[in-house]
């Protein structure tokens, strides 16, 4: 169940998010997460995972009712290449055993995993939520934003896979026919859980005793003006998503000219095969065999459709980011005007 | 730091009787800094919070170790796990070899990281703690005593961190004393953010919250710069009415305040306006016809 590292070049999966409260009908309809969870997965990013290398860990808690509550967390190793034969079945065992001991659930419930600038649709990500789904079925995974976090205010999303993708990876038909039966677009892939914060009593009490302490002056990132950077970053991983969907039509596009084309010349071959039946009957000749047309014209191989759905819902995942990022900002330049009219 | 109101016998006093000042210390006045300056990290708070509730019955208190690294000056507190243990009157029990264990694993994922000291919540020193310090004293030199009062005996939860120090007549008897550290807070940038948003739960009723989304954040945010503009503006009102004395340094800081605002001409700032609005639209423009393409090839493939 434990994922390997996976390079955030290659995210291939369409990315559904519909909105928080439509319907969903999965055993979960809420997520609910400790103070410390979020806590931790903040402090495991800081340390160990700087610049574009994703960081991974495992989410424990419990259900409740149509509610999935996360209490703890513990993040996993980095995937090393000089520790190949590094267990991580066993790391695991051994850390839910240890918790056990001081009380902590050790039911396992999901997993998270930091993105960057929101490329994480990918196959890796969907084998794992897959298996983790299967084998239990109301796991999440956590996706935490560590960029977008930076910029002000905390980026947390929780997403599981749909029942109708569930059933498509159960059956291992990537193929177009597949696809196409079960209908599933890019938008039906995911599926996007609202979550809630919540802190006991006792963690309360400690938020205010560190505000008192030591009132933390609010940096105000969020009224940053700035905004080419990230723009930059984030059409620059757009364009390769879209580069590598082109190609991909122009592959599809290439497979249906290809088996048009072989239609064709089956259709060219049997009129011939007749035409010649036909004389050899005039002639008194015996007809030749029909040959089995088909073994004679293998058909195209056409091409896998679960990349293209994984591109395309990546690059919808960039597309939802980039205008919730441009409607903030202009949100800030018109206060800068204001702000600035007043002035002069 | 440490603003002291003097209150002392004021013999310049006119025609008003004696009146008797005191010299008095804020009570978050820290005292001794023998021993590193200690920082704590949110997250290990929360951790002990949470294992504390999560004590087995009959547990009055609970003890684990403290991770993190170490500097020339100071000792930054990043990690922590909890340990399992048996207190009774006379003796106690600390389960060493999972807290070894433990410490392995934390090792696999943050190698940086040591043991730094241990904590424990309850709001005394007991002789247990010498007992237990020793031991990790064997584990880290120097190591440093957390302690958190989660059971709020004093109305504060008074987060402490102690080192200890040999105490008494050499060659005769030999005492421990633990000696009070200064703590401090240190947060990360994204830490102080996601320490801002739990915050934010303790005022619901309920104790939960959900996450707001987009133009939410931006009006939250011009919501609280408001509010603190308002501060300022009450106060500023007082000292014209004359019902407060006018501080200067406050003065000096509003002056930067008001002259952060750039001057720019009109136009500049128009274009400068304009270019950045007509970047940020033709973003959007892009991103719409992106997504619109990817549905329509979608459904271009289903037929």
């Amino acid at each position: 169940m434990a994922t390997r590292k996976e390079t955030p070049s290659t995210p291939t999966a369409p990315m559904a998010s519909t909105s928080p409260g439509a319907t969903l009908d999965s055993p979960v309809k809420q997520i609910q997460i400790e103070g410390l969870v979020v806590l931790k997965m903040i402090k495991h990013y800081q340390e160990e995972g700087q610049g574009s290398e994703v960081v991974q860990g495992v989410l424990l808690g419990l259900v409740v009712e149509d509610r999935l509550e996360i209490t703890n967390c513990f993040p996993f190793p980095q995937h090393t290449e000089d520790d190949a034969d590094f267990d991580e079945v066993q790391y695991q065992m051994e850390m839910m055993r240890s918790l056990r001991h001081v009380n902590i659930d050790h039911l396992h419930v999901g997993w998270y995993q930091s993105t960057y600038y929101g490329s994480f649709v990918s196959r890796a990500l969907l084998d794992s939520q897959f298996s983790y789904q299967h084998a239990i079925e109301e796991s999440v995974v956590l996706i935490y934003d560590p960029i977008k976090t930076a910029q002000g205010s905390l980026s947390l999303k929780a997403y599981r896979l749909t029942p109708k993708l569930m059933e498509i990876c159960k059956e291992k038909d990537f193929s177009a026919e597949g696809l196409k039966k079960a209908l599933i677009g890019f938008e039906h892939m995911f599926e996007e859980v609202p979550i809630v914060i919540e802190n006991s009593h006792l963690i309360n009490v400690l938020m205010w005793e560190l505000e008192e302490k030591c009132t933390v002056a609010d940096k105000h990132e969020l009224l940053n003006l700035s905004s080419s950077n990230h723009l930059e970053k984030s059409l620059q991983l757009l364009m390769d998503r879209v580069d590598d969907m082109s190609q991909d039509i122009v592959k599809y596009n290439t497979y249906s000219r290809n088996l048009s084309k072989q239609q064709q010349q089956k259709h060219q071959y049997i009129q011939r095969r007749q035409q010649e039946n036909a004389q050899r009957q005039t002639r008194g000749e015996t007809p030749l065999p029909e040959e089995d047309v088909s073994k004679m014209f293998k058909p195209p191989q056409p091409p896998p459709r679960m990349d293209t759905l994984l591109i395309a819902g990546q690059i919808n995942n960039y597309c939802q980011n980039v205008k919730e990022f441009t409607s903030q900002n202009l949100g800030k330049l018109f206060m800068a005007e204001a702000l600035q009219g007043h002035n002069s | 730091m440490v603003a002291v109101r003097p209150l002392g016998i004021d013999s310049e006093a006119s025609s008003d009787p004696l009146q008797i000042k005191l010299y008095e210390l804020p009570a978050a006045a820290q005292m001794s800094v023998y021993g590193p300056v200690v920082k704590i990290h949110p997250v290990v708070l929360a951790s002990i919070g949470d294992s504390y509730e999560r004590r087995n019955e009959g547990a009055s208190r609970v003890i684990g170790t403290l991770l993190g690294t170490i500097d020339k000056h100071s000792v930054e507190v990043t990690n922590c796990f909890s340990v399992p243990h048996n207190e009774s009157e006379d003796e106690v029990a600390v389960d060493m070899e999972f807290a070894k264990n433990m410490y392995d694993l934390h090792k696999r994922v943050s190698p940086s990281e040591v043991i730094v000291g241990w904590y424990a919540t309850g709001f005394e020193i007991t002789e247990h703690s010498v007992l237990i310090h020793e031991y990790y004293s064997r584990e880290a030199t120097n190591p440093i005593h957390l302690t958190m009062d989660t059971a709020l005996q004093s109305g504060k939860m008074n987060i402490r961190a102690y080192v200890s120090a040999q105490m008494g007549v050499p060659g005769k008897t030999v005492g421990v004393m633990f000696t009070p550290l200064s703590v401090k807070y240190k947060y990360y940038d994204t830490e102080r953010i996601g320490v801002d948003l739990l915050q934010r739960t303790r005022d619901a009723p309920n104790t939960t919250n959900g996450l707001t989304s987009d133009l939410c954040q931006v009006g939250g945010a011009a919501g609280r710069v408001q509010d603190m503009l308002a501060t300022v503006l009450t106060y500023i009102e007082d000292v014209l009415s004359g019902k407060q004395m006018a501080d200067n340094s406050v003065g000096r800081y509003l002056m930067d305040l008001v002259n952060k605002v750039p001057k720019i001409t009109a136009e500049d700032f128009e274009t400068m306006l304009n270019s950045n609005i007509n970047d940020l639209l033709m973003v959007t423009y892009l991103s719409n016809l992106t997504q619109a393409q990817i549905a329509l090839n979608e459904k271009i493939v289903v037929l």
